[in-house]
């Protein structure tokens, strides 16, 4: 384990999120001679994706399937490259000079870079639906990730809810595993086949293609599938069942765990409290960063790799990482040797031609984005949809103005969870365009850390003396 | 509403509030309570309501309990050590109390 005394003050190329973007990227500037860190706030590497690669406790490859063991040999390259790894590390700041706070087991420090890859990826996308702040509602990423790294697999009556490859892939590993699914609610609406559909071909040429048929029949021969247009978590201290209806015929299915996923959008925290531009992406529902083709920012120094650039998926984002390295060792050190920069980006092409269909098919349905009434939009600080709607209809122009007015966002999570719910509640009252209506501006920290943790930062004795009497 | 798999690790003993509860080695705090059964690891500041793990990703920030006397850590990022003192953590003050 590497301590927070064991950093170097400063490195040519700071990396942040250990998933497949971080892993390629650093593994690779390293392997260049760049003195590269790679810092990640999980307990091991391998981001959500390849969640506990090197740790996790499910023997059986068949369960978790071979597109998660192929994170084996990213991991294992990234250890052997010479990158100083360092898990348990929370990144709370970065600015636009590349100054990197850093919490390692409760000691900070600050460490310059001359070059940043933010690798920080993506998280699900909201789900508010009434109840899902109920206990025994979840994300469906977070029981993958039980289920990775710690190898805990639904046991009670199980529904599953919304759309996307991940709820599929999850069913699926979940039944390998001998954990139980008793219904799949597919709120995937039919009209999105109508845009999805011109794409079909580029999609049948990408390798999800054949994968997402097989992981489909798998499921559908076991679990029934309904397609439903409204899903509804009820029960007092904990979720008892699962309402939902279709085209106004309401069902209600006992349950003890619900887990919830319509896809997943770049985590924009780190990114946006840094000064990187975003832009609203229309097919996929999010704000992305703005980034030339070597995954740069709008802030000079800092690439966005991974999904956090927008999302392409597991083996599209390693390819991003070395792309986004690449450039920085050019940058750095214009002597090294360097791998072929037209293959890797034929690569990526290659990974991201289907991506159109999958963004268009698994679109979620208004109704699924921008809830009504008492359901609550920001779960911290337990704000509805109706009273975000309410301010902006009375004339709250936008994010930033409902925090002052709600408090909607600044919670713990900081928006991560509502961002772009409220959003696009604004932007419906108001009739405008998401983009017109824009993000939360963030601010270090965008973890909170404790005073005890700033306090811990090495003082010259010049800095001691200047607020000594 | 979970199962450990056969084959999952070591046992690592912890308690949540003051009760023991066997955890493995290679879990988290969040995942050890999801794995004990334990239905809700605090309650909101705003209304008192119980919340749980939702995310197991450090996203969401639902599963804060207090490690070791240190409030509203992350129980999602936490591995479990020998001996740990888990805590639900009660969000809802009065004032003056």
């Amino acid at each position: 384990m590497i301590a927070a005394s064991d950093l170097a003050p400063s490195y040519d190329l700071v990396v942040i999120g250990g998933g497949p973007a971080g892993l390629a990227a650093a593994s690779l500037a390293a392997r260049a001679g760049v003195s590269t860190v790679l810092f990640d706030e999980n307990p091991g590497i391998g981001g959500q994706i390849y969640r506990a690669i090197t740790t996790t406790p499910v023997a059986d490859r068949a369960v978790l399937g071979e597109d998660y063991w192929a994170g084996t040999e990213l991991a294992a390259d990234a250890k052997a490259s010479g990158a100083s790894i360092v898990n348990g590390a929370t990144v709370w700041s970065l600015d636009p000079q590349r100054m990197v706070g850093a919490s390692i087991a409760g000691k900070v420090r600050m460490i310059e870079a001359k070059r940043v890859i933010i690798a920080t990826g993506s998280q699900e996308r909201p789900f508010p639906i009434p109840g899902w702040t109920l206990p025994g509602v979840m994300t469906a990423g977070g029981a993958q990730t039980a289920l990775k790294a710690q190898g805990l697999v639904p046991s009670g009556r199980t529904v599953m809810a919304g759309s996307g490859p991940l709820l599929w892939l999850l069913a699926a590993q979940t039944l390998r595993a001998g954990g139980r699914v008793d219904a799949i609610l597919d709120t995937t609406p039919w009209r999105n086949w109508l845009q999805a559909l011109v794409h079909l071909p580029d999609f049948a040429l990408s390798p999800y293609f054949t994968k997402g048929l097989a992981l489909l029949r798998e499921v559908k021969a076991k679990v029934p599938v309904h397609r439903v247009d409204r899903v509804e978590a009820v029960g007092k201290e904990k979720l008892s069942e699962v309402v939902f209806a279709s085209g106004g015929r309401e069902q209600r299915l006992p349950a003890d765990l619900l887990l919830l996923h319509q896809g997943v959008v770049p985590n924009v925290n780190l990114a946006n409290a840094a000064g990187v531009a975003h832009l609203w992406n229309d097919r996929q529902l999010c704000f992305v960063p703005v980034l030339d083709a070597d995954f740069g920012s709008s802030v000079p120094g800092i690439a966005v790799a991974g999904d956090g650039a927008g999302i392409a998926g597991g083996t599209a984002a390693a390819e991003r990482g070395r792309v986004a390295a690449i450039a920085a060792v050019r940058a750095l050190r214009p002597e090294a040797t360097l791998p072929d920069t037209q293959a890797i980006r034929q690569k990526l092409q290659r990974e991201e031609m289907g991506r159109a269909f999958l963004d268009w098919l698994n679109r979620p349905a208004e109704s699924f984005r921008q809830p009504e009434g008492e359901t609550l939009a920001c779960r911290c600080e337990e704000v509805t949809a109706k009273q975000v709607r309410d301010m902006a209809r009375i004339g709250c122009e936008g994010p930033n103005q409902m925090k002052a007015f709600l408090r909607c966002g600044m919670g713990p999570c900081q928006g991560r969870l509502c961002g772009l719910t409220v959003t696009e509640l604004i932007a419906a009252e108001r009739k405008m365009t998401p983009a017109e209506v824009g993000y939360y501006r963030l601010r270090p920290p965008v973890k909170p850390i404790t005073l005890a943790e700033l306090a811990s930062l090495p003082i010259s004795e010049a800095e001691r003396k200047a607020v000594e009497r | 509403m979970f199962k450990r798999l056969a084959d999952a690790g070591t046992a690592v003993a912890i308690t949540v509030d003051g009760k023991p509860v066997a955890a493995r080695a290679g879990d988290t705090v969040a995942a050890a309570l999801l794995a004990a059964g334990i239905d809700h690891c605090r309650t909101t500041p705003v209304t008192g309501a119980p919340r749980a793990p939702y995310c197991l990703m450090g996203v969401c920030f639902e599963c804060l309990v207090t490690v070791d006397g240190v409030g509203s850590r992350q129980g999602c990022l936490i591995p479990v050590r020998e001996g740990m003192k888990v805590e639900t953590q009660l969000g809802k003050r009065e004032a003056g109390r």
